[in-house]
Protein backbone atom coordinates (compact mmCIF):
# COMPACT_ATOMS: atom_id res chain seq x y z
CA UNK A 1 0.00 0.00 0.00
CA UNK A 2 1.36 3.45 -0.86
CA UNK A 3 1.46 5.97 1.92
CA UNK A 4 -1.12 8.44 0.64
CA UNK A 5 -4.09 6.08 0.58
CA UNK A 6 -6.30 7.67 3.20
CA UNK A 7 -6.34 10.79 5.34
CA UNK A 8 -8.15 12.16 8.34
CA UNK A 9 -10.15 15.09 6.92
CA UNK A 10 -12.62 15.84 9.73
CA UNK A 11 -12.51 15.65 13.54
CA UNK A 12 -14.68 16.60 16.49
CA UNK A 13 -14.37 16.01 20.22
CA UNK A 14 -17.55 16.46 22.27
CA UNK A 15 -16.67 19.38 24.54
CA UNK A 16 -18.62 18.43 27.68
CA UNK A 17 -17.30 15.77 30.08
CA UNK A 18 -20.41 15.90 32.28
CA UNK A 19 -23.71 15.89 30.43
CA UNK A 20 -25.63 15.48 33.71
CA UNK A 21 -27.72 12.68 32.26
CA UNK A 22 -29.28 14.97 29.67
CA UNK A 23 -27.61 13.59 26.55
CA UNK A 24 -27.31 9.94 25.53
CA UNK A 25 -24.24 8.20 24.16
CA UNK A 26 -25.89 7.85 20.77
CA UNK A 27 -26.75 11.55 20.70
CA UNK A 28 -23.12 12.35 21.47
CA UNK A 29 -22.05 10.15 18.55
CA UNK A 30 -24.47 11.82 16.12
CA UNK A 31 -23.53 15.35 17.24
CA UNK A 32 -19.83 14.54 16.82
CA UNK A 33 -20.40 12.89 13.45
CA UNK A 34 -22.22 15.94 12.08
CA UNK A 35 -19.56 18.29 13.43
CA UNK A 36 -16.69 16.22 12.07
CA UNK A 37 -18.33 16.06 8.64
CA UNK A 38 -18.80 19.84 8.77
CA UNK A 39 -15.12 20.18 9.75
CA UNK A 40 -14.27 18.30 6.58
CA UNK A 41 -16.73 20.19 4.38
CA UNK A 42 -18.68 16.96 3.80
CA UNK A 43 -22.16 15.80 4.68
CA UNK A 44 -23.99 12.61 5.70
CA UNK A 45 -24.63 11.47 2.13
CA UNK A 46 -20.88 11.41 1.48
CA UNK A 47 -20.35 8.67 4.08
CA UNK A 48 -20.14 5.15 2.69
CA UNK A 49 -18.36 3.30 5.50
CA UNK A 50 -19.05 3.26 9.25
CA UNK A 51 -16.95 2.02 12.14
CA UNK A 52 -18.25 1.55 15.68
CA UNK A 53 -17.07 -0.43 18.70
CA UNK A 54 -20.46 -1.50 19.95
CA UNK A 55 -21.89 1.70 21.44
CA UNK A 56 -25.40 0.48 20.59
CA UNK A 57 -24.91 -3.01 22.02
CA UNK A 58 -25.25 -6.23 20.05
CA UNK A 59 -25.69 -5.63 16.30
CA UNK A 60 -24.41 -2.11 16.86
CA UNK A 61 -23.41 -1.82 13.20
CA UNK A 62 -26.88 -1.91 11.81
CA UNK A 63 -28.35 0.05 14.72
CA UNK A 64 -25.91 2.91 14.22
CA UNK A 65 -26.35 2.92 10.43
CA UNK A 66 -30.08 3.45 10.86
CA UNK A 67 -29.63 5.98 13.67
CA UNK A 68 -27.37 8.10 11.49
CA UNK A 69 -29.65 7.57 8.46
CA UNK A 70 -26.95 5.93 6.35
CA UNK A 71 -26.74 2.98 3.93
CA UNK A 72 -22.99 2.28 4.00
CA UNK A 73 -21.05 -0.14 1.80
CA UNK A 74 -18.84 -1.08 4.74
CA UNK A 75 -19.95 -1.76 8.32
CA UNK A 76 -17.18 -2.55 10.77
CA UNK A 77 -17.78 -3.11 14.46
CA UNK A 78 -14.33 -4.28 15.50
CA UNK A 79 -14.55 -4.21 19.26
CA UNK A 80 -11.25 -4.41 21.11
CA UNK A 81 -11.84 -1.96 23.92
CA UNK A 82 -10.09 1.38 23.93
CA UNK A 83 -7.89 0.46 20.98
CA UNK A 84 -10.92 -0.08 18.73
CA UNK A 85 -10.53 3.35 17.09
CA UNK A 86 -6.97 2.66 15.98
CA UNK A 87 -8.25 -0.58 14.44
CA UNK A 88 -11.08 1.39 12.82
CA UNK A 89 -8.60 3.86 11.34
CA UNK A 90 -6.47 1.00 10.01
CA UNK A 91 -9.51 -0.69 8.52
CA UNK A 92 -10.78 2.56 7.01
CA UNK A 93 -7.48 3.00 5.19
CA UNK A 94 -7.60 -0.63 4.06
CA UNK A 95 -11.18 -0.33 2.85
CA UNK A 96 -10.54 2.95 1.03
CA UNK A 97 -7.35 1.61 -0.58
CA UNK A 98 -9.28 -1.45 -1.74
CA UNK A 99 -11.89 0.74 -3.38
CA UNK A 100 -14.63 -0.41 -1.02
CA UNK A 101 -15.23 3.08 0.40
CA UNK A 102 -14.44 6.75 -0.12
CA UNK A 103 -15.51 8.38 3.16
CA UNK A 104 -15.24 6.52 6.47
CA UNK A 105 -16.98 7.73 9.62
CA UNK A 106 -15.62 6.68 13.05
CA UNK A 107 -17.65 7.62 16.12
CA UNK A 108 -17.64 7.10 19.87
CA UNK A 109 -20.00 8.20 22.64
CA UNK A 110 -20.31 7.33 26.31
CA UNK A 111 -22.02 8.58 29.45
CA UNK A 112 -19.83 6.63 31.87
CA UNK A 113 -19.69 9.55 34.30
CA UNK A 114 -23.42 10.24 34.29
CA UNK A 115 -24.07 6.52 34.67
CA UNK A 116 -21.73 6.55 37.68
CA UNK A 117 -19.88 3.60 36.29
CA UNK A 118 -17.22 2.66 38.81
CA UNK A 119 -14.96 1.45 36.04
CA UNK A 120 -11.72 1.54 37.97
CA UNK A 121 -12.72 0.08 41.30
CA UNK A 122 -15.96 -1.52 40.23
CA UNK A 123 -17.26 -4.98 40.78
CA UNK A 124 -15.36 -7.17 38.40
CA UNK A 125 -16.73 -9.92 40.55
CA UNK A 126 -19.59 -12.10 39.54
CA UNK A 127 -19.87 -15.28 37.56
CA UNK A 128 -18.75 -15.14 33.98
CA UNK A 129 -20.02 -17.05 31.01
CA UNK A 130 -16.57 -16.80 29.52
CA UNK A 131 -13.98 -19.25 30.86
CA UNK A 132 -11.33 -16.58 31.50
CA UNK A 133 -13.71 -14.45 33.58
CA UNK A 134 -14.92 -17.56 35.34
CA UNK A 135 -11.39 -18.22 36.59
CA UNK A 136 -10.63 -14.61 37.60
CA UNK A 137 -13.86 -13.32 39.03
CA UNK A 138 -13.46 -14.54 42.61
CA UNK A 139 -10.27 -12.59 43.35
CA UNK A 140 -11.56 -9.01 43.58
CA UNK A 141 -9.08 -7.62 41.09
CA UNK A 142 -10.24 -4.11 40.29
CA UNK A 143 -9.26 -2.63 36.93
CA UNK A 144 -6.79 -0.33 38.67
CA UNK A 145 -5.25 -3.30 40.50
CA UNK A 146 -4.75 -5.03 37.16
CA UNK A 147 -2.61 -2.14 35.93
CA UNK A 148 -0.97 -1.78 39.34
CA UNK A 149 0.30 -5.35 39.00
CA UNK A 150 2.11 -4.33 35.82
CA UNK A 151 3.67 -1.39 37.65
CA UNK A 152 4.70 -3.56 40.57
CA UNK A 153 6.53 -6.00 38.33
CA UNK A 154 8.07 -3.15 36.28
CA UNK A 155 9.48 -1.68 39.50
CA UNK A 156 10.77 -5.07 40.59
CA UNK A 157 12.49 -5.91 37.30
CA UNK A 158 13.86 -2.51 36.32
CA UNK A 159 13.88 -0.38 39.46
CA UNK A 160 11.28 2.02 38.08
CA UNK A 161 10.07 4.44 40.75
CA UNK A 162 6.77 6.14 41.50
CA UNK A 163 8.57 9.45 40.91
CA UNK A 164 9.39 8.37 37.37
CA UNK A 165 5.82 7.24 36.70
CA UNK A 166 4.67 10.60 38.06
CA UNK A 167 6.47 12.39 35.19
CA UNK A 168 3.74 11.05 32.92
CA UNK A 169 1.01 12.49 35.13
CA UNK A 170 2.60 15.92 35.40
CA UNK A 171 3.30 16.20 31.68
CA UNK A 172 -0.31 15.44 30.76
CA UNK A 173 -1.57 17.79 33.48
CA UNK A 174 0.65 20.56 32.10
CA UNK A 175 -0.97 20.10 28.69
CA UNK A 176 -4.45 19.84 30.16
CA UNK A 177 -4.10 23.21 31.87
CA UNK A 178 -3.62 24.76 28.43
CA UNK A 179 -6.80 23.09 27.07
CA UNK A 180 -9.99 24.92 28.15
CA UNK A 181 -12.14 21.81 27.62
CA UNK A 182 -9.80 19.83 29.88
CA UNK A 183 -9.87 22.50 32.59
CA UNK A 184 -13.68 22.49 32.46
CA UNK A 185 -13.61 18.69 32.57
CA UNK A 186 -11.57 18.71 35.76
CA UNK A 187 -13.90 21.33 37.28
CA UNK A 188 -17.04 19.39 36.37
CA UNK A 189 -15.57 16.14 37.66
CA UNK A 190 -14.52 17.90 40.85
CA UNK A 191 -10.78 17.36 40.69
CA UNK A 192 -8.92 18.73 43.71
CA UNK A 193 -6.22 21.33 42.96
CA UNK A 194 -6.81 22.09 39.31
CA UNK A 195 -3.34 23.35 38.39
CA UNK A 196 -0.05 22.08 37.05
CA UNK A 197 1.10 19.31 39.35
CA UNK A 198 4.48 18.32 40.74
CA UNK A 199 6.01 14.89 41.22
CA UNK A 200 5.46 15.32 44.93
CA UNK A 201 1.74 16.02 44.36
CA UNK A 202 1.44 12.75 42.49
CA UNK A 203 3.33 10.48 44.87
CA UNK A 204 1.58 12.05 47.87
CA UNK A 205 -1.87 11.50 46.37
CA UNK A 206 -3.99 8.71 47.80
CA UNK A 207 -2.88 5.14 47.01
CA UNK A 208 -5.65 3.33 45.14
CA UNK A 209 -3.95 -0.01 44.48
CA UNK A 210 -0.27 -0.34 45.30
CA UNK A 211 1.81 1.11 43.70
CA UNK A 212 -0.61 3.38 41.75
CA UNK A 213 -1.72 6.67 43.28
CA UNK A 214 -4.88 8.65 42.52
CA UNK A 215 -3.09 11.10 40.22
CA UNK A 216 -1.78 8.21 38.14
CA UNK A 217 -5.32 7.10 37.27
CA UNK A 218 -7.50 8.49 34.48
CA UNK A 219 -10.74 10.35 35.01
CA UNK A 220 -14.14 8.85 34.24
CA UNK A 221 -15.96 11.36 32.07
CA UNK A 222 -18.88 11.56 29.68
CA UNK A 223 -17.91 12.31 26.12
CA UNK A 224 -17.25 11.18 22.63
CA UNK A 225 -15.79 12.05 19.29
CA UNK A 226 -15.80 11.47 15.58
CA UNK A 227 -13.16 11.14 12.89
CA UNK A 228 -13.78 11.28 9.14
CA UNK A 229 -11.24 9.49 6.93
CA UNK A 230 -11.30 9.88 3.18
CA UNK A 231 -9.61 8.90 -0.06
CA UNK A 232 -7.03 11.27 -1.60
CA UNK A 233 -9.56 12.38 -4.23
CA UNK A 234 -12.06 13.43 -1.58
CA UNK A 235 -9.37 14.82 0.73
CA UNK A 236 -8.19 17.18 -1.99
CA UNK A 237 -11.51 19.03 -1.80
CA UNK A 238 -11.91 19.08 1.98
CA UNK A 239 -11.57 22.19 4.13
CA UNK A 240 -8.45 21.28 6.11
CA UNK A 241 -5.04 19.91 5.15
CA UNK A 242 -5.11 16.09 5.10
CA UNK A 243 -3.54 14.04 7.90
CA UNK A 244 -2.35 10.85 6.18
CA UNK A 245 -2.51 7.42 7.78
CA UNK A 246 0.97 6.13 6.99
CA UNK A 247 1.03 2.82 8.81
CA UNK A 248 -0.89 0.59 11.19
CA UNK A 249 -0.51 -2.48 13.37
CA UNK A 250 -2.81 -4.69 15.43
CA UNK A 251 -1.94 -7.21 18.14
CA UNK A 252 -3.13 -8.89 21.32
CA UNK A 253 -1.58 -10.42 24.41
CA UNK A 254 -2.89 -12.37 27.40
CA UNK A 255 -1.61 -14.30 30.42
CA UNK A 256 0.60 -17.27 29.58
CA UNK A 257 2.88 -19.70 31.36
CA UNK A 258 5.99 -17.66 32.21
CA UNK A 259 4.60 -14.61 30.37
CA UNK A 260 6.21 -11.16 30.72
CA UNK A 261 3.60 -8.76 32.12
CA UNK A 262 5.91 -5.76 31.60
CA UNK A 263 5.81 -6.11 27.82
CA UNK A 264 2.56 -5.42 25.97
CA UNK A 265 1.16 -6.33 22.58
CA UNK A 266 2.50 -2.93 21.50
CA UNK A 267 5.81 -4.56 20.63
CA UNK A 268 4.06 -6.37 17.82
CA UNK A 269 1.67 -3.68 16.58
CA UNK A 270 4.30 -0.94 16.80
CA UNK A 271 6.88 -2.77 14.70
CA UNK A 272 4.36 -3.36 11.95
CA UNK A 273 3.07 0.23 11.96
CA UNK A 274 6.50 1.87 11.89
CA UNK A 275 7.69 -0.51 9.17
CA UNK A 276 4.68 0.23 6.98
CA UNK A 277 5.17 3.97 7.48
CA UNK A 278 8.87 3.65 6.77
CA UNK A 279 9.89 5.75 9.78
CA UNK A 280 11.47 5.22 13.20
CA UNK A 281 10.27 6.31 16.65
CA UNK A 282 13.04 8.91 16.76
CA UNK A 283 11.24 10.84 14.00
CA UNK A 284 7.97 11.12 15.90
CA UNK A 285 7.00 14.61 17.07
CA UNK A 286 3.82 13.74 19.00
CA UNK A 287 3.06 10.55 20.89
CA UNK A 288 -0.62 10.09 21.64
CA UNK A 289 -0.35 7.09 23.93
CA UNK A 290 -3.31 5.63 25.75
CA UNK A 291 -3.00 6.99 29.27
CA UNK A 292 -5.50 5.06 31.30
CA UNK A 293 -2.73 4.99 33.91
CA UNK A 294 0.84 6.21 34.20
CA UNK A 295 2.17 2.67 33.81
CA UNK A 296 0.31 2.18 30.51
CA UNK A 297 2.34 4.99 28.98
CA UNK A 298 5.60 3.84 30.57
CA UNK A 299 5.23 0.32 29.13
CA UNK A 300 4.10 1.58 25.72
CA UNK A 301 6.92 4.11 25.32
CA UNK A 302 9.30 1.17 25.67
CA UNK A 303 7.28 -1.22 23.53
CA UNK A 304 6.89 1.28 20.70
CA UNK A 305 10.66 1.72 20.65
CA UNK A 306 11.22 5.20 22.05
CA UNK A 307 13.59 3.61 24.53
CA UNK A 308 14.59 0.09 25.52
CA UNK A 309 12.48 -2.16 27.73
CA UNK A 310 13.10 -1.24 31.33
CA UNK A 311 14.66 2.15 30.53
CA UNK A 312 11.39 4.08 30.43
CA UNK A 313 11.84 5.37 33.96
CA UNK A 314 15.06 7.23 33.22
CA UNK A 315 13.83 8.25 29.78
CA UNK A 316 10.79 10.21 31.01
CA UNK A 317 12.69 12.11 33.67
CA UNK A 318 13.18 15.84 33.60
CA UNK A 319 10.08 16.87 31.63
CA UNK A 320 11.05 15.22 28.38
CA UNK A 321 7.39 14.59 27.49
CA UNK A 322 6.34 18.26 27.53
CA UNK A 323 5.20 19.92 24.32
CA UNK A 324 7.78 22.69 24.63
CA UNK A 325 10.80 20.39 24.59
CA UNK A 326 11.28 19.87 20.86
CA UNK A 327 13.93 17.58 19.50
CA UNK A 328 14.33 15.68 22.74
CA UNK A 329 11.64 13.08 22.21
CA UNK A 330 7.96 13.32 21.37
CA UNK A 331 5.44 15.45 23.23
CA UNK A 332 3.01 13.21 25.10
CA UNK A 333 -0.79 13.53 25.05
CA UNK A 334 -0.89 17.23 24.28
CA UNK A 335 -4.65 17.42 24.85
CA UNK A 336 -4.16 16.50 28.51
CA UNK A 337 -4.78 12.79 28.10
CA UNK A 338 -7.11 10.43 29.84
CA UNK A 339 -5.40 11.46 33.03
CA UNK A 340 -6.49 15.10 32.87
CA UNK A 341 -8.72 15.71 29.85
CA UNK A 342 -11.05 12.99 28.62
CA UNK A 343 -11.69 9.31 29.36
CA UNK A 344 -15.31 8.14 29.10
CA UNK A 345 -14.29 4.46 29.34
CA UNK A 346 -12.51 4.17 26.01
CA UNK A 347 -10.09 6.81 24.75
CA UNK A 348 -8.76 5.61 21.41
CA UNK A 349 -10.64 8.11 19.26
CA UNK A 350 -9.20 11.11 21.12
CA UNK A 351 -5.68 9.92 20.31
CA UNK A 352 -6.48 10.24 16.60
CA UNK A 353 -8.24 13.59 17.09
CA UNK A 354 -5.40 15.31 18.95
CA UNK A 355 -2.77 13.82 16.62
CA UNK A 356 -4.73 15.34 13.73
CA UNK A 357 -4.98 18.69 15.53
CA UNK A 358 -1.20 18.74 16.01
CA UNK A 359 -0.49 17.91 12.39
CA UNK A 360 -2.89 20.68 11.31
CA UNK A 361 -1.35 23.16 13.73
CA UNK A 362 -4.56 23.39 15.80
CA UNK A 363 -3.46 22.08 19.23
CA UNK A 364 -3.61 23.99 22.51
CA UNK A 365 -0.09 22.73 23.19
CA UNK A 366 1.23 22.93 19.67
CA UNK A 367 4.56 21.31 18.88
CA UNK A 368 6.48 23.56 16.50
CA UNK A 369 6.68 22.18 12.98
CA UNK A 370 4.93 18.92 13.89
CA UNK A 371 5.15 16.47 11.00
CA UNK A 372 4.73 12.92 12.36
CA UNK A 373 2.60 11.43 15.12
CA UNK A 374 1.88 8.03 16.57
CA UNK A 375 -1.49 7.14 18.11
CA UNK A 376 -1.39 3.96 20.17
CA UNK A 377 -4.52 2.54 21.72
CA UNK A 378 -4.72 -0.09 24.43
CA UNK A 379 -7.87 -2.13 24.81
CA UNK A 380 -8.89 -4.41 27.64
CA UNK A 381 -6.56 -4.69 30.60
CA UNK A 382 -2.79 -4.34 30.31
CA UNK A 383 -2.14 -6.76 33.16
CA UNK A 384 -4.15 -9.58 31.64
CA UNK A 385 -5.83 -9.69 28.24
CA UNK A 386 -5.43 -6.63 26.05
CA UNK A 387 -5.31 -5.39 22.46
CA UNK A 388 -2.86 -2.97 20.88
CA UNK A 389 -3.53 -0.70 17.91
CA UNK A 390 -0.82 1.54 16.48
CA UNK A 391 -1.43 4.25 13.86
CA UNK A 392 1.30 6.41 12.35
CA UNK A 393 0.12 9.76 10.97
CA UNK A 394 1.84 12.43 8.93
CA UNK A 395 1.16 15.58 6.95
CA UNK A 396 2.37 16.91 3.66
CA UNK B 1 -28.92 -8.40 56.66
CA UNK B 2 -26.39 -11.15 56.02
CA UNK B 3 -22.76 -10.39 55.25
CA UNK B 4 -21.98 -10.00 51.57
CA UNK B 5 -20.36 -13.10 50.08
CA UNK B 6 -17.48 -13.52 47.71
CA UNK B 7 -18.55 -13.51 44.04
CA UNK B 8 -18.35 -17.13 42.98
CA UNK B 9 -17.70 -18.75 39.62
CA UNK B 10 -20.43 -20.20 37.47
CA UNK B 11 -20.55 -24.03 37.78
CA UNK B 12 -22.22 -24.34 34.41
CA UNK B 13 -19.51 -22.78 32.26
CA UNK B 14 -18.41 -25.78 30.20
CA UNK B 15 -14.66 -25.18 29.78
CA UNK B 16 -14.00 -24.59 33.46
CA UNK B 17 -16.66 -26.85 34.96
CA UNK B 18 -14.29 -29.78 35.65
CA UNK B 19 -11.78 -27.44 37.31
CA UNK B 20 -14.38 -26.13 39.74
CA UNK B 21 -15.79 -29.61 40.30
CA UNK B 22 -12.34 -30.82 41.39
CA UNK B 23 -12.03 -28.02 43.93
CA UNK B 24 -14.73 -29.78 45.94
CA UNK B 25 -12.00 -32.37 46.71
CA UNK B 26 -9.47 -29.60 47.32
CA UNK B 27 -7.71 -30.44 44.09
CA UNK B 28 -6.25 -27.69 41.91
CA UNK B 29 -6.32 -29.27 38.47
CA UNK B 30 -4.74 -28.09 35.25
CA UNK B 31 -4.41 -29.66 31.82
CA UNK B 32 -1.40 -30.87 29.86
CA UNK B 33 -1.48 -32.27 26.34
CA UNK B 34 -0.24 -35.84 26.02
CA UNK B 35 0.63 -35.18 22.40
CA UNK B 36 2.58 -31.89 22.51
CA UNK B 37 3.14 -31.33 26.27
CA UNK B 38 1.56 -27.84 26.20
CA UNK B 39 0.15 -26.77 29.53
CA UNK B 40 -3.33 -25.36 28.97
CA UNK B 41 -4.60 -22.89 31.56
CA UNK B 42 -7.19 -21.52 31.99
CA UNK B 43 -8.96 -24.81 31.24
CA UNK B 44 -10.22 -25.46 27.75
CA UNK B 45 -11.81 -28.32 25.90
CA UNK B 46 -9.17 -27.98 23.16
CA UNK B 47 -5.39 -27.99 23.15
CA UNK B 48 -3.94 -24.62 22.17
CA UNK B 49 -0.65 -26.20 21.11
CA UNK B 50 -1.79 -28.71 18.51
CA UNK B 51 -4.92 -29.76 16.67
CA UNK B 52 -4.71 -33.44 17.51
CA UNK B 53 -4.47 -32.70 21.20
CA UNK B 54 -5.46 -34.99 23.98
CA UNK B 55 -5.62 -33.07 27.23
CA UNK B 56 -5.07 -34.86 30.52
CA UNK B 57 -5.88 -33.43 33.90
CA UNK B 58 -3.01 -33.12 36.36
CA UNK B 59 -3.22 -32.12 40.02
CA UNK B 60 -0.97 -29.33 41.28
CA UNK B 61 0.98 -29.78 44.49
CA UNK B 62 -0.33 -26.34 45.37
CA UNK B 63 2.99 -24.56 45.76
CA UNK B 64 3.98 -21.47 43.85
CA UNK B 65 5.66 -18.07 43.72
CA UNK B 66 4.17 -14.57 43.61
CA UNK B 67 4.88 -13.22 40.10
CA UNK B 68 3.30 -9.86 40.82
CA UNK B 69 0.69 -8.38 43.14
CA UNK B 70 -1.16 -5.25 44.15
CA UNK B 71 -2.82 -4.17 47.38
CA UNK B 72 -6.34 -2.98 46.69
CA UNK B 73 -7.28 0.01 48.84
CA UNK B 74 -10.58 0.89 47.14
CA UNK B 75 -13.08 -1.65 45.87
CA UNK B 76 -16.73 -1.26 44.88
CA UNK B 77 -18.06 -4.81 45.21
CA UNK B 78 -19.79 -5.23 48.61
CA UNK B 79 -17.73 -8.27 49.63
CA UNK B 80 -14.38 -6.69 48.74
CA UNK B 81 -15.27 -3.31 50.16
CA UNK B 82 -15.13 -4.95 53.55
CA UNK B 83 -11.78 -6.58 52.87
CA UNK B 84 -9.62 -3.58 51.95
CA UNK B 85 -6.69 -3.47 52.03
CA UNK B 86 -6.26 -6.89 50.44
CA UNK B 87 -3.66 -8.39 48.14
CA UNK B 88 -4.52 -9.65 44.67
CA UNK B 89 -1.74 -11.48 42.88
CA UNK B 90 -0.72 -13.47 39.81
CA UNK B 91 0.84 -16.62 41.19
CA UNK B 92 3.04 -19.02 39.22
CA UNK B 93 2.44 -22.58 40.36
CA UNK B 94 5.60 -24.70 40.34
CA UNK B 95 4.05 -26.82 37.60
CA UNK B 96 3.65 -23.79 35.32
CA UNK B 97 0.09 -22.42 35.33
CA UNK B 98 -0.34 -18.75 36.28
CA UNK B 99 -3.41 -18.05 38.39
CA UNK B 100 -5.06 -14.89 39.72
CA UNK B 101 -5.92 -15.10 43.41
CA UNK B 102 -5.63 -13.43 46.80
CA UNK B 103 -2.76 -13.68 49.28
CA UNK B 104 -4.24 -14.23 52.72
CA UNK B 105 -2.97 -14.90 56.23
CA UNK B 106 -0.72 -11.85 56.22
CA UNK B 107 -0.95 -9.19 58.86
CA UNK B 108 -0.32 -6.19 56.68
CA UNK B 109 -0.61 -6.83 52.93
CA UNK B 110 1.10 -3.52 52.14
CA UNK B 111 4.28 -4.78 53.78
CA UNK B 112 4.05 -8.55 54.02
CA UNK B 113 3.60 -9.47 50.36
CA UNK B 114 6.42 -9.31 47.84
CA UNK B 115 7.33 -10.57 44.40
CA UNK B 116 9.18 -13.86 44.57
CA UNK B 117 7.50 -14.88 47.81
CA UNK B 118 6.75 -18.60 48.16
CA UNK B 119 3.08 -19.35 48.66
CA UNK B 120 0.84 -22.37 48.99
CA UNK B 121 -2.82 -23.14 48.53
CA UNK B 122 -5.35 -22.31 51.17
CA UNK B 123 -8.85 -23.40 50.26
CA UNK B 124 -11.82 -21.20 51.14
CA UNK B 125 -14.89 -23.40 51.52
CA UNK B 126 -18.21 -22.74 49.87
CA UNK B 127 -21.30 -24.82 49.33
CA UNK B 128 -20.73 -25.96 45.76
CA UNK B 129 -17.01 -25.48 45.31
CA UNK B 130 -13.86 -24.30 47.06
CA UNK B 131 -11.92 -21.18 46.17
CA UNK B 132 -8.14 -21.50 45.80
CA UNK B 133 -6.51 -18.72 47.81
CA UNK B 134 -2.81 -18.60 48.70
CA UNK B 135 -0.89 -17.98 51.90
CA UNK B 136 2.81 -17.50 52.58
CA UNK B 137 4.87 -20.61 53.11
CA UNK B 138 6.19 -20.18 56.60
CA UNK B 139 9.84 -20.98 56.97
CA UNK B 140 10.40 -23.69 59.60
CA UNK B 141 11.86 -22.36 62.83
CA UNK B 142 15.40 -23.67 63.17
Amino acid sequence: MSQRDAAIVGIHEYPSRDVEGEVSALQIKARCAASALEDAGLTWSDVDAIYDAGDAGAMSGLTIAEYFGLKPRVIDTTSVGGSSYEYHAAHAKRDIAAGKANVALLTYGSTAHSNARAIGVGGRGGAGNHPADNMDSFAGMTLIANYAMVAQRHMYEYGTSSEQLAEISIATRCHAMRNPDAVKAMEDLEFLDIRETTIKDVVNSRMIADPLHLLECCMISDGGGAVVIASPEVARNCKKPPVWILGSGEATKYPEVAGDITTSAGVQSGVEAFAEAGITPAEIDIAMIYDSFSITVMVLLEDLGFCRKGEGGAWVEGGRLRFDRPGDGPALNTDGGGLSSNHPGMRGIFLLIEAARQLRGESCSQVTDAKLAVAHGNGGMLGSRHAAGTIILGRD
Amino acid sequence: MSDPTRPLPNNNELDTQAFWEATKNREFRYQQCDHCNTIVFYPRAHCTGCTSGSLSWKVSAGAGTVYTYSVVRQSYHPFFRGKVPYAVAWIDLDEGPRILSNIVDVQDPTGDVHIGMKVELKWEEHELLNIPLFKPVLKPVV
